[in-house]
């Protein structure tokens, strides 16, 4: 198991190294139109081939692995954060507040998000640049992705609530946020971190669909969302396999993190 | 060596062989199998003259029968249920003759009443029937008049331009059947339809129509129509081989086919369709005072269409099957189409030039205008159509060169909707236009500056500019004439001035592309709609697919 966890955490450094790097490995950048080869098969000149309006792929696998990879865990963060905040608290404190917050997180998983989110599109400007674009989708998936984490927290927080060394802590005069911050948060880390994984390729996928709506990530800058989007309609796997390549990478990120993650729990 | 009693073996097999290919050609002829295609979304009615929707489109072609019938290969008009007619000098009245011994399916036979019958219906404004709108060309009731049980006339209020080639929409009811929109006088009726799923028509064992050597048509024995919205399943059931057709075909389906079965696909050539980008006009739209004087510049407009590279947007996005669009009217529409025209050439430099001279210039790579405001707008599109998100990153770089910053907005279709003809919150948009109507009169509903769809500034109290009053003159007097010449120029006239001022910016004119299974006969795909089947009284199926079946 250590040395996957190695190969995993050689995997992410090397994925973020390359992305970072992307100005120097793809000098051509993520927009440039090679209109002579739309969707161009790999080549010395393009890597991974070209998209269908001649873009080099390997640049904008690049630097959609930068925004993604920047930008999902960022909105990961703000959610759980929020989630650990509502649900954790609500199940510590328990009872009414507990249920106020239930009911509050319960009422939020039932809105009908497609609707909010048009009329949030109608609120916004149209003429936004692309990089506001990206702050804006994942600032929306961050302040929209808490709920279910809640939902989660609040009952493991509840049952640390009432766990014998809470009890004993409480017993030896720890109270209030103290309880809190030292006793129950560190024993949230678990499922702060599982929620946290989990909402990451939530929020990638997320930003590929709220494109629909005209809320993600405006062209021409890439992301694994729009990447993964170039796989509509490919019927085979065997057709253009070098187009897996931003799902293979997704796939594989994922894995390395969730290996990494094992070993955090193990200490945690 | 061959003995003589085995050539008399071969030749007795030969004839056995000669004798069953006869009676399976008889059979095949007789009984055609069932073809099945797709449709994209449920259809919304099955009442004929309420059809709103491109499934109900395809079933009332199928099942109903029409007085004439554009013919979908020379787009000439041809006698159908009517043996002939005479439209009136001043295009308010239409006369015809009906053929003898035709039954609607239910075994009703048809006469001038039934035709009386849907006519008045048709017009009946409280049906709110679209095909009834377009007859509607003044104040008044429409009369029917029964000469004789196979002679009606039909008196309009108004003059109706093009009045005959109108009535290739209205599918003829029985004025006397139980069955309602049941009793069809089409080739096929409505056997079954399991909602979600689909509708299977059947034979109608009445159809008129006989071929060459006197056989009753269809050849088919029912078509089975499901209801598929995803395009992928669709284009994998076809390669399956579970279904036979499929009408329309996006390009990139359409090149993977012709890549492994060449002798599946059909490109017919330039379609009537059209995609288009145009800029917010509206005198009260929620945008910048620059920003309209902007839009409301010719020479701005211009520049715009002659920095897009129209040959890249037919060669990349569509793959080489589109055409550099001219205008409103496509060259597939062999008549009004105005041939002196081209399509806009990409000219960067021309169209810089045309912008200096409205005090715009360069300033570090950036274009701003007289007042100093950097040159930048929104273009909104329907999200999830990959040719349009493609076609606008195209131009996004396009105008890219010119200094010119665009933001690409994709948005959910009533979203979009609700903006470009209700808020009229946005600053430039792209669409498409699907024309099934040759003649201009169809268009009407754009071109008048008082029209709800005239897209650049809809509903006009009075025109906003001089040159939309003389568009509104001259689609005025090419429907108030039947002289087919004098209409001709008025509309060509219509097209150079929609050219010169570019208040749509005509993008390019799709290929009409299909799919048709090599185990249907007879098939040949056209450019109008429906381009597969338009014959289908006249398809068959091979033995080998119908035993399959």
């Amino acid at each position: 198991m250590k040395a996957a966890r190695v190969l995993a955490c050689v995997i992410v450094v090397a994925v973020c190294a390359l992305s970072l790097c992307a100005n120097w490995l793809a000098p051509g950048g993520y927009a440039k139109q090679f209109r002579e080869a739309p969707g161009a098969p790999p080549s010395r000149e393009h890597l991974l081939g070209t998209d269908e309006v001649g873009r080099d792929r390997f640049a904008r696998v690049l630097y959609g692995t930068r925004i993604s990879l920047l930008l999902a865990p960022a909105a990961a963060l703000v959610s759980t954060a929020l989630a650990a905040l509502v649900g954790g608290l609500a199940g510590y404190l328990g009872g009414i507040w507990l249920k106020v917050a239930r009911a509050f997180t319960d009422l939020f998983l039932s809105l009908p998000w497609l609707f909010l989110l048009i009329t949030v599109r109608a609120l916004l400007p149209l003429n936004v640049s692309p990089l506001s674009s990206v702050l804006i989708t994942f600032l929306i998936l961050g302040l929209l992705g808490w709920a279910a984490s809640a939902r989660v927290l609040s009952t493991s927080a509840n049952t640390l609530r009432n766990s014998d060394f809470v009890l004993q802590a409480r017993a030896s005069g720890a109270h209030g946020p103290r309880l809190f911050l030292i006793h129950v948060l560190p024993n949230l880390k678990p499922v702060l971190y599982a929620q946290f994984w989990i909402s990451i390729p939530v929020f990638i996928l997320s930003e590929a669909n709220l494109g629909v709506l005209g809320l993600g990530v405006a062209e021409p800058l890439p992301s694994w969302g729009s990447l993964l989007r170039e796989l509509e309609g490919m019927l085979s796997f065997r057709e253009e396999p070098w187009r897996l390549v931003p799902l293979g990478l997704l796939i594989v990120v994922l894995t390395s993190f969730q290996l990494l993650l094992e070993k955090e729990e193990v200490t945690a | 060596m061959i003995g003589r009693r085995t050539k008399f073996h071969f030749v007795m097999c030969f004839a056995l062989l000669c004798c069953v290919g006869s009676i399976a050609t008889n059979a095949w002829a007789q009984n055609g199998g069932d073809l099945r295609f797709c449709v994209r979304s449920e259809p919304k009615t099955f009442d004929p003259l309420l059809v709103d929707d491109d499934s109900s489109l395809s079933i009332r072609y199928l099942t109903g029968g029409v007085l004439a019938r554009v013919n979908r290969h020379t787009q000439e008009l041809e006698p159908e249920l009517a043996e002939s007619w005479k439209v009136s000098p001043d295009s308010k009245q239409i006369t015809f003759k009906l053929r003898h011994g035709v039954h609607f399916s239910d075994g009703t036979p048809f006469a001038a009443d039934d035709v009386a019958f849907t006519v008045q219906r048709l017009m009946d404004p409280a049906l709110h029937s679209n095909t009834g709108d377009a007859f509607r060309s003044g104040s008044g009731a429409v009369t029917t008049k029964v000469i004789a049980p196979d002679q009606i006339a039909i008196t309009f209020p108004a003059p109706v331009v093009g009045l005959d080639r109108m009535f290739d929409e209205v599918a003829i009811m029985s004025a006397h059947s139980a069955k309602k929109e049941g009793a069809v006088l089409g080739p096929f009726m409505v056997a079954e339809y399991k909602p979600g799923s689909s509708v299977r028509l059947e034979r109608n064992p009445y159809y008129w129509k006989k071929d060459a050597q006197g056989r009753r048509l269809p050849y088919l024995d029912s078509i089975h129509i499901d209801i598929q919205g995803n395009r992928d399943v669709e284009m994998l059931r076809f390669k399956r081989g579970e279904i036979d057709l499929i009408n329309v075909i996006d390009t990139d389906y359409f090149d993977r086919l012709a890549s492994s079965s060449p002798q599946l696909v059909h490109d017919a050539g330039p379609s009537l369709d059209s995609d288009f980008m145009w800029f917010n006009e509206v005198g009260n739209a929620p945008i910048p005072e620059y920003k309209r004087a902007w839009f409301g510049s010719v020479n701005f407009r211009r520049a715009i269409s002659e920095a897009i590279n129209r040959d890249d947007l037919a060669r990349i996005v569509y793959n080489g099957h589109a055409q550099p669009a001219v205008g409103p009217i496509s060259p597939a529409n062999k008549f009004w189409f105005n041939s002196h025209l081209k399509a806009e050439a990409h000219n960067p430099q021309g169209a810089l030039e045309r912008l200096k001279a409205d005090g715009f210039h360069m300033q570090n790579g950036t274009l701003v205008d007289k007042s100093g405001n950097q040159v930048e707008f929104s273009i909104v599109t329907n999200a999830g159509s990959k040719a349009r998100e493609r076609m606008s990153v195209l131009i996004q770089e396009d105008l890219g060169k010119i200094g010119i910053k665009v933001n690409l907005v994709p948005l959910d279709f009533p979203s979009l909707i609700e903006r470009i003809t209700h808020t009229f919150n946005y600053e430039a948009a792209m669409l498409g236009f699907r024309n099934i109507d040759l003649d201009p009169n169809g268009q009407m509903n754009i071109w008048l500056s008082s029209a709800s769809n005239h897209a650049w500034n809809p509903e006009q109290k009075s025109p906003a500019t001089a040159w939309e009053a003389e568009i509104d003159k001259l689609m005025r007097e090419q429907a108030s004439t039947a002289d087919l010449k004098k209409r001709k120029q008025a509309f060509d006239r219509v097209q150079e001035i929609v050219y010169e001022q570019a208040p749509l910016i005509y993008l390019i004119n799709q290929n009409a592309l299909s799919a048709v299974s090599t185990s249907v006969a007879g098939a040949s795909p056209g450019i109008l709609y429906p381009q597969t089947f338009w014959n289908a009284e006249r398809l068959t199926l091979n033995g080998t697919t119908t035993a399959k079946r």
